[in-house]
């Protein structure tokens, strides 16, 4: 017991808790948006083409976040665009990203000289290696995020759900699929740190199944997922701890654990009554 | 006369394989209720999308008398995603368009109002449903409340009666033709036999229009204007028998 307080006030296990708070908030919130749009293909396409922009980033020497950043915008504008205007099969558009991504990330890490460093943290997430730069950005994009969900929430909702008579009654339907495409992207982005490029999308999908068994509207799915991602991941963090496994995996074990227990609770109400 | 407040001039229109619309022209006017028939893939709901500027047409013009016609529209089922999380009163809200700003708390005049149209189309009670939890015909209501919630000029339906019971298919006449003293109306309908007794005029899409400016049809007038469509009619409601027929569709 002492152990476990004591855990709590090593510096690195407080900003690996913040920082799993905080993604947790942005993975809620934006893996609800994704899911009830149905584009958790598309996602799995930005995180995969973002690896693209870190071998990139570490082969010329930049900030591998920032190359990670501008693919997947890139690569989330593309299949936009692609199946916008182009009238590519989206999977089709989203498959072509995904691999093409992952094949120059390979090539920039086996052209970069040296050892290359935190590959692995980037492919299965690194949570204790969060450094309070990184925090401030996390808590910068989930204000911009939050703010986001209370202005724009109802004009993004009529858009993913309809967009055809979204404008019909006037939304600028173009500008705002644009947005919640790069607002994804930055958001998955950003959650690669904690979970990495493999995992990420756990957190993205499993609370918001977990919330989807309670809750039908959008709005409530957001907030539970929240709650269960924050759950979830502060559970796992720690368990990995203990267990001294990986936080990612730990984390998604977690999550997947309270899926099932919810789930067979539901099930034995749903029989009893 | 008045001016039409809808213009479509020489329209050519289509997709990328396909010219599915030929020189068509149709005016609308301000207290219109003009009924659109025409076979499967006769591009009725091309058509209606070209009116409701979804799709640009290749040649032709598109003319409002007033650019900011407000326009409700009841899209024909299909594309919606019924697993979506969305619930009635904010399906219905969302007929309001950009007439509201975001993040204002919703005034209560218009809470009142969506509860009022539910309560119109039978649907008091089921503001919280999620839309997936409805029946075709409720949820073609919803739509229909959506449509018509921002108080358009031009109201478009696309096969309105889709899934409605003959119950609220009456209702739903009744509804329009009220409607019709406050905005225009164009409605796609295979139920000619039906709809005749209730739209004032008849336009029957086949890859052209033939505008008829009356409400009386038959079938001879019918295969003069190359409209594959036969008069079928059923149920309560008064109607024009001209044909019995049971398996349109
Ligand atoms: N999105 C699309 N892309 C390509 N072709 C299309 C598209 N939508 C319709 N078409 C084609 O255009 C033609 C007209 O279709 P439209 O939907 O306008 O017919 P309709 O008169 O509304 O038929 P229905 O009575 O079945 O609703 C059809 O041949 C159809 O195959
Ligand atoms: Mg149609």
């Amino acid at each position: 017991m002492t152990d476990f307080i004591d855990l709590f006030h090593y510096s690195f296990f407080q900003n690996a808790l913040m920082a799993a708070l905080l993604t947790s908030l942005i993975a809620g919130i934006v893996g609800a948006y994704i899911v009830a749009r149905r584009s958790v293909f598309i996602s799995g396409g930005i995180t995969h083409a973002s690896f693209g922009g870190i071998g990139l980033a570490y082969y010329l020497g930049w900030p591998p976040f920032l190359g990670a950043a501008a693919f997947a915008i890139l690569s989330a504008l593309g299949i936009e665009w692609g199946t916008q205007r182009m009238k590519i099969r989206e999977d089709s558009s989203i498959a072509i990203l995904w691999s093409l991504g992952m094949a120059i990330g390979i090539i920039a890490v086996f052209m970069t000289p040296g050892y290359t460093p935190n590959l692995m943290g980037f492919l299965f997430g690194d949570i204790l290696t969060v450094n309070p730069a990184d925090l401030i950005i996390l808590a910068i994009w989930s204000l911009i995020l939050l703010a986001g969900v209370i202005v724009f929430y109802r004009p993004v909702l009529y858009t993913a759900f309809d967009s055809e008579f979204a404008q019909v009654s006037g939304l600028p339907v173009k500008f705002i699929r644009y947005m919640t495409a790069i607002t994804v992207a930055i958001s998955i982005v950003l959650a690669i740190k904690v979970m990495g490029i493999i995992l990420v999308l756990s957190l993205f999908t499993i609370p918001q199944a977990t919330a989807n068994l309670f809750y039908k509207d959008l709005r409530d799915i957001m907030w539970l997922s929240v709650l269960v991602a924050v759950g979830g991941s502060i559970l796992g963090l720690v368990t990995a701890y203990f267990l001294d496994i990986p936080s990612g995996a730990s984390i998604i074990f977690t999550l997947t654990l309270i899926y099932a227990i919810t789930k067979c609770i539901k099930t034995i109400l749903l029989f009893k009554s | 006369m008045s001016q039409a407040i809808l213009k479509l001039e020489n329209i050519e229109a289509g997709y990328e394989r396909q010219r599915v619309l030929h020189n068509v022209n149709l005016d609308v006017f301000a207290n219109d209720f003009i009924g659109v028939i025409g076979p499967n893939g006769g591009g009725k709901t091309t058509l209606l999308k070209v009116m409701l500027g979804l799709l640009s047409p290749f040649s032709g013009k598109v003319t409002f008398l007033d650019p900011k016609t407000v326009i409700g529209y009841l899209p024909q089922v299909n594309s919606i995603d019924k697993q979506f999380p969305i619930n009635v009163l904010d399906v219905i809200l969302s007929g309001l368009g950009k007439r509201r700003k975001w993040w204002h708390p919703l005034p209560t005049s218009i809470l009142k109002k969506a509860y009022a149209l539910m309560e119109l189309s039978g649907l008091s009670g089921m503001h919280n449903k999620a839309i997936g939890e409805l029946s075709g015909g409720q949820m073609q209501r919803v739509f229909l409340c959506r449509a018509i919630i921002n108080d358009p000029q031009l109201l478009i339906l696309d096969e309105p009666n889709t899934f409605v019971d003959k119950n609220f298919e009456e209702d739903l006449y009744q509804i329009l033709s009220e409607l019709n003293e406050r905005m225009a109306i164009v409605l796609v309908s295979h139920d000619i036999g039906t709809i005749s007794s209730f739209v004032k005029t008849i336009a029957c899409v086949n890859g052209n229009l033939h505008y008829h400016p009356a409400n009386k049809i038959t079938n001879e007038m019918l295969k003069s204007y190359n409209c594959p469509v036969e008069i079928i009619s059923h149920g309560t409601i008064p109607h024009r028998v001209l044909k019995n027929h049971n398996n349109h569709d």
